[in-house]
C-alpha cells in the first residue's frame, strides 16, 4: 500500500514539474526579451528612413501591414469560399471534398522554406515578379489559406441548423442563407482565424527571403522588394552587427503577436458565449 | 436571374475549394521539376548519401544535413516530448479551472511567438550558457534541440490535451473505482487509451521540427559536418536552403532545390503517417 502512494506522489510531482517548464520557458522568455528591449526603444528607431547609422525599423513596419494586406486579401475570400463550399454545398461523402481536405492538411504541414522556395519558382521567376512584397504575399497566402479555410470551417459548423431552416422556412434561397444568416452568425470565429493569420504572417521569414527580398527600405509599389519585421531580424543578425536594434524589434514582434493572440482569443469566446445563449 | 446567380456563386464556391488542390500540385511540380534533374545528374546515391558538401568543387553530398536534421529533431523531441505530454495530462486532470483559464492561452502564445525571436532567444541565452558551462563556442546541435524542443512543445501539448480529452470520461471513474488512486487512473487508463493521438501529437512536432529553419539556423553554427559531439556544429536540410540560395547558381542552385526535395518529401511521409493516426484516434 505504501508503495502505491509512493509511485502516485511521484507521478504527481512529475507531471507539475513538467507544466512548471512549460510555463517558466514561456514567461523567462518574454521577461528576458522586454526588459532587455525595452531601453533600446527610441524615437530614432521609428524614423522613416534605414541607414546604416539609423537602423530604423519603420519601413519594416510599413512593409509588414502592406505584406498581411496583401496575403489576406488574397487568401481571406478564397479561404472563407472554399469553408462555405466545404459546409454548405458539398456532400460530406463526395470525392472532391476528400482530396481538398487531404491537400489543406497536407498544405498546413509543408514546412515555411518549402513555401518559400516554391514562391521563388512560381512566383519571382515564372511570374517574372521579382522579388517582391507582391510575390512574398502570393507565397504566403497559400501558406495561410489552410489555416483560414480550417477556422471559418469550424465557424460555419458552429452555426445551428436550425438557423438555416428558419431561413428557408421563410422562403430565402440558399445563398441569401448563407450570407444573410450563415455567415453573420460564424463572423467571430472567422475573424478570430483571421487574426491567428495575421499572426502567422507577421512572425513569418522563410518563406520571405527569397520572395519578397531583404530591402530595408519601403518600396515605391508592391512590385518592389521590402523586409517585413521578421525578416529584419534575421538581416540583422546576417549582417552580425546591431544587437541592440535585434532586441528592439523583438519586443515589437512579440508585443504584436501578444496583442493578436489576445484578440483572437477574445472572439472566439465570443462565439462560444453566443452558442450559449441560445 | 436569381438562380442564375445561385449556380454562377456556387461555382465560385467550389473553384475556392479547388485552390488547396491546385497549390499542392504546383509546389510538387515546380519542386519536382527543378529539383529531380540535379539529383539524377548528380547521381541519386551521391546525392544522398555523399559525406561532402563543396559547391565551389561540384561536390554535393547531403547526408550531413540528412543526419544534421535527424539529429537535432531527435534532440527536440527526447527534451520536448515527455514535457509536452506530461503537460497536457496536467491540464486535462491537474489543473484548477482557475489556472487554466491562463494556460491554456499561453500554450497557444507559445505556438504564435514568431521563430525568429525563438532563435535570437537562443543566440542570447543558451549559445552563451553551453559556451560557458561545456566545450566549443555555443553554436552547437544542443542549443538547437533545445530551441527546437522548446518550440515543439505547444505542438505536442494542444494534441495530446485533445486526445487526453477524448476518453470517454468513465475509463477515468471506472479506475477510480477500482480502488486507484488520481494519478493511477489517469496514468494507466487514460493516457494508455489516448496514446494514438498522443503519437499523431508527437509525429506532427517532429515535422515541425524537421521544418524550422530561422530558429536553426541561428543557434546551430551551420557546419556542412556530421557532427561528432553534442556541441559541435550542425547545419540542417532547411538551414542548407536559406544558407547558400542567395548566391548560388546552374547545379548548386539546383541541388539546393534537390534538398527541398529531400525535405518535402520526409515531410509527406511524416503528414501522411500523422492524418492516418488522426483518423485512428478521433480527435
Amino acid at each position: 500500500m505504501r508503495k502505491r502512494q509512493w509511485l502516485s506522489k511521484f507521478l504527481r510531482w512529475f507531471v507539475y514539474i513538467a507544466a512548471f517548464l512549460t510555463i517558466s520557458a514561456l514567461l523567462f522568455l518574454i521577461a528576458y526579451i522586454l526588459i532587455k528591449g525595452i531601453p533600446h526603444l527610441s524615437l530614432s528607431l521609428f524614423s522613416i528612413h534605414y541607414t546604416s547609422e539609423n537602423v530604423s525599423v519603420f519601413p519594416a513596419l510599413i512593409n509588414t501591414l502592406t505584406m498581411t494586406g496583401i496575403s489576406l486579401l488574397i487568401a481571406a475570400p478564397l479561404g472563407i469560399f472554399a469553408a462555405i463550399y466545404l459546409v454548405e454545398y458539398a456532400h460530406q461523402t463526395n470525392r472532391f471534398i476528400k482530396f481538398v481536405r487531404i491537400t489543406s492538411e497536407t498544405l498546413a504541414g509543408i514546412p515555411s522554406i518549402v513555401f518559400g522556395l516554391f514562391g521563388y519558382l512560381l512566383f519571382v521567376t515564372t511570374f517574372k515578379l521579382g522579388f517582391s512584397l507582391l510575390a512574398g504575399g502570393l507565397t504566403l497566402s497559400v501558406m495561410i489559406l489552410p489555416l483560414i479555410m480550417r477556422t471559418t470551417e469550424e465557424a460555419l459548423k458552429a452555426v445551428p441548423d436550425s438557423f438555416r431552416e428558419g431561413s428557408y422556412g421563410l422562403g430565402a434561397g440558399k445563398l441569401r442563407t448563407i450570407f444573410k444568416i450563415v455567415l453573420p452568425a460564424a463572423i467571430p470565429g472567422i475573424l478570430a482565424g483571421i487574426v491567428l493569420s495575421i499572426g502567422r504572417i507577421v512572425g513569418e521569414t522563410a518563406a520571405l527571403i527569397y520572395t519578397a527580398g531583404t530591402v530595408a527600405q519601403i518600396p515605391a509599389s508592391i512590385l518592389g522588394s521590402g523586409r517585413t519585421l521578421s525578416v529584419h531580424m534575421f538581416a540583422l543578425w546576417n549582417e552580425g552587427l546591431n544587437p541592440n536594434e535585434s532586441y528592439a524589434t523583438a519586443v515589437l514582434l512579440l508585443l504584436l503577436v501578444i496583442l493578436l493572440n489576445f484578440i483572437s482569443r477574445k472572439m472566439a469566446n465570443r462565439l462560444e458565449k453566443g452558442k450559449q445563449h441560445e | 436571374m436569381i438562380k442564375h446567380r445561385e449556380k454562377i456563386t456556387k461555382i465560385i464556391f467550389t473553384l475556392s475549394a479547388g485552390i488547396s488542390i491546385l497549390a499542392v500540385l504546383l509546389i510538387c511540380f515546380f519542386l519536382f521539376l527543378n529539383g529531380l534533374p540535379a539529383i539524377f545528374k548528380i547521381g541519386v546515391f551521391n546525392f544522398l548519401l555523399g559525406k561532402t558538401w563543396k559547391p565551389a568543387n561540384n561536390i554535393f553530398g547531403l547526408l550531413p544535413m540528412i543526419i544534421g536534421s535527424f539529429y537535432v529533431t531527435g534532440g527536440a523531441i527526447i527534451l520536448g516530448v515527455p514535457i509536452g505530454i506530461l503537460t497536457a495530462i496536467f491540464l486535462a486532470y491537474f489543473c484548477p479551472n482557475k489556472l487554466y483559464r491562463y494556460l491554456k492561452p499561453a500554450v497557444e502564445l507559445l505556438a504564435g511567438i514568431p521563430s525568429v525571436v525563438y532563435g535570437f532567444f537562443g543566440l542570447m541565452v543558451i549559445v552563451p550558457l553551453i559556451r560557458g558551462l561545456f566545450t566549443g563556442n555555443g553554436n552547437s546541435l544542443l542549443a538547437a534541440s533545445i530551441i527546437l524542443g522548446i518550440m515543439i512543445l505547444p505542438t505536442i501539448i494542444s494534441i495530446s490535451e485533445a486526445a487526453i480529452r477524448a476518453v470517454p470520461r468513465h475509463y477515468y471513474e471506472g479506475a477510480l473505482a477500482l480502488g486507484a488512486s488520481h494519478e493511477r487512473s489517469v496514468f494507466f487508463t487514460v493516457v494508455p487509451a489516448a496514446k494514438s493521438g498522443i503519437l499523431a501529437g508527437v509525429i506532427l512536432g517532429v515535422g515541425r521540427a524537421i521544418g524550422e529553419t530561422m530558429a536553426v539556423i541561428m543557434v546551430a553554427g551551420n557546419q556542412a559536418i556530421i557532427p561528432n559531439s553534442l556541441f559541435d556544429g550542425v547545419r540542417t536540410l532547411t538551414a542548407n536552403i536559406v544558407l547558400e540560395m542567395g548566391y548560388a547558381a546552374d547545379l548548386h542552385r539546383e541541388a539546393l532545390i534537390g534538398t527541398a526535395v529531400v525535405l518535402f518529401v520526409f515531410i509527406l511521409i511524416i503528414n501522411l503517417s500523422f492524418s492516418a493516426l488522426k483518423r485512428k484516434s478521433n480527435i
